[in-house]
């Protein structure tokens, strides 16, 4: 207990270190997933190609190996300098912006044709019919699945310790080094871990409520 | 000038011929029915008529502007163009209100206090004047397609389309949307209706159009067209549907 009590202060840096890092990756992700959604629409088919290529790059790729490669990688040049706080938040936001990619392009074409006709026919244009009428519907529907993405996405962030990012997995484990008690540290972490995702999955029910599909 | 006139329209699906060759025109405040059998190609012949498809060849004008025409901006021609789905298509994710306001506001039409001014004036006429506020999927099929109608009015358009409008209905709901284009009709609205209610063309139109296999097969006032079809084809479909 002591242990705990006495790490909290650490812990409590990690943890905004973590939800930081994670709300601007979440955000940039999900503006990714939205440019790469509708690139994968567009009609022209070398825009289809290019969200094609992205998402598949990332999707067949292991998360570690693009922390590395943008990492350590980019950083091989000297035109790029990149912290590892940087590198960590650009690989979550790609790595979560194919997924949502994917999401989004599926919520999108799940929408009956029949409302873009119906919008179309009154004079809107492609993109006021996306604004006002398709991605609204969507994102409704799509809501379960992107808090699944998020949720995956902050559990991610962990992986960012083995670049030196101090994050809550990072500060554990150098309260660990320095306690050598691995045992209350990691429990310790993993329920902090598991409240902030359960507040997430709150939200998003909260969210699903509020915006029932009628 | 015509209301809409249309020149040599074709249409292809891939391989598939659906409009050969139709040329017609539509007067202000003339009332035309488009009949025929399914897989005719009246919807799609309508469908043209705002660019819903696109013309594989000929023209459409639309108070005298080409619709084809790269030059002329398809989207404010489809505001003068109102159209009435199967389906109804309404927008599931807004009150029966927003589904009317969002066009003229949204288009700069109107500020959206006199756009809800009238939109409830469009409501009333239509009989929903209560249901404003309620949601698409609380509506009964009638009452989803007569708030459609109002939707499409509260673009002031020239002209109305009509595809198929009461054949998703049930039975006893089909009267008042009828009624409701009965109404129209009369206040002088140019309006072109794909159906199948054939009493509803005798008794609206001032003109019947059959189409069959891509072609306008006959076309002529509802009495003469219904009471003495002059061609085999249009009296083997009157025959099966009468």
């Amino acid at each position: 207990m002591e242990t705990i009590i006495e790490s909290l202060p650490m812990l409590w840096e990690g943890l905004k270190m973590t939800l930081y890092i994670f709300v601007i990756a979440i955000v940039l992700g999900f503006l990714i997933g939205l440019v790469m959604a509708l690139l994968r629409l567009a009609p022209l088919k070398i825009l289809n190609w290019i969200a094609k290529i992205f998402v598949d790059a990332i999707r067949g790729t292991p998360f570690i190996v693009q922390l590395f490669f943008i990492y350590f990688g980019l950083n091989s040049f000297s035109w790029v300098s990149l912290d590892n706080v940087w590198a960590g938040i650009i690989t979550v936001a790609i790595n979560a912006g194919a997924y949502f990619a994917e999401i989004i392009r599926a919520g999108i074409q799940s929408i009956d044709k029949g409302q873009t006709e119906a919008a179309r026919s009154l004079g809107l244009n492609q993109s006021q019919n996306m604004r006002f009428i398709i991605l609204p519907q969507a994102f409704r529907r799509m809501l379960p699945t992107i808090t699944n993405q998020a949720i995956i996405s902050l559990k991610d962030t962990s992986l960012l310790s083995i670049i030196g990012v101090a994050d809550l997995t990072q500060r554990g484990r150098v309260i660990v080094s320095a306690t050598f008690d691995p045992f209350t540290i990691y429990l310790a972490l993993g329920v902090m871990y598991f409240i902030i995702i359960y507040l997430l999955s709150l939200l998003s029910g909260y969210l699903e409520r509020r915006f029932v599909l009628r | 000038m015509s209301m809409i006139q249309v020149k040599n329209l074709k249409k292809s699906f891939g391989n598939l011929e659906v409009i050969k060759d139709i040329t017609t025109a539509v007067e202000p405040s003339e009332v035309v029915c488009v009949i025929g059998s399914s897989g005719s190609g009246k919807s799609t012949f309508l469908r043209c008529l705002n660019r819903l498809e696109e013309l594989s060849g000929g023209h459409v004008y639309i108070d005298g502007v080409d619709i084809t025409d790269p030059k002329n901006n398809i989207n404010e021609i489809r505001q003068k163009v109102g159209m009435v789905f199967q389906h109804f298509n309404l927008f599931p994710h807004m009150t029966v209100l927003e589904n009317l306001i969002l066009a003229p506001v949204k288009l700069g039409k109107l500020k959206s206090e006199p756009a809800e001014k009238k939109a409830l004036g469009l409501l009333e006429k239509v009989g929903l004047g209560a249901k404003a506020k309620a949601y698409p999927g609380e509506l009964s099929g009638g009452q989803k397609q007569r708030v459609a109608i109002a939707r499409a009015l509260a673009m002031d358009p020239k002209v109305m389309l009509f595809d198929e409008p009461t054949s998703a209905l049930d039975p006893e709901m089909v009267g008042d949307v009828l009624g409701v284009m009965k109404e129209l009709a009369k206040e002088g609205m140019t309006m072109v209706v794909v159906t199948h209610e054939m009493g509803f063309a005798a008794e609206v139109a001032d003109r019947v159009l059959f189409i069959d296999e891509g072609y306008i097969v006959e076309e002529n006032v509802p009495k003469e067209l219904f009471g003495n079809p002059q061609q085999v084809r249009t009296k083997a479909f009157l025959s099966k549907v009468l």
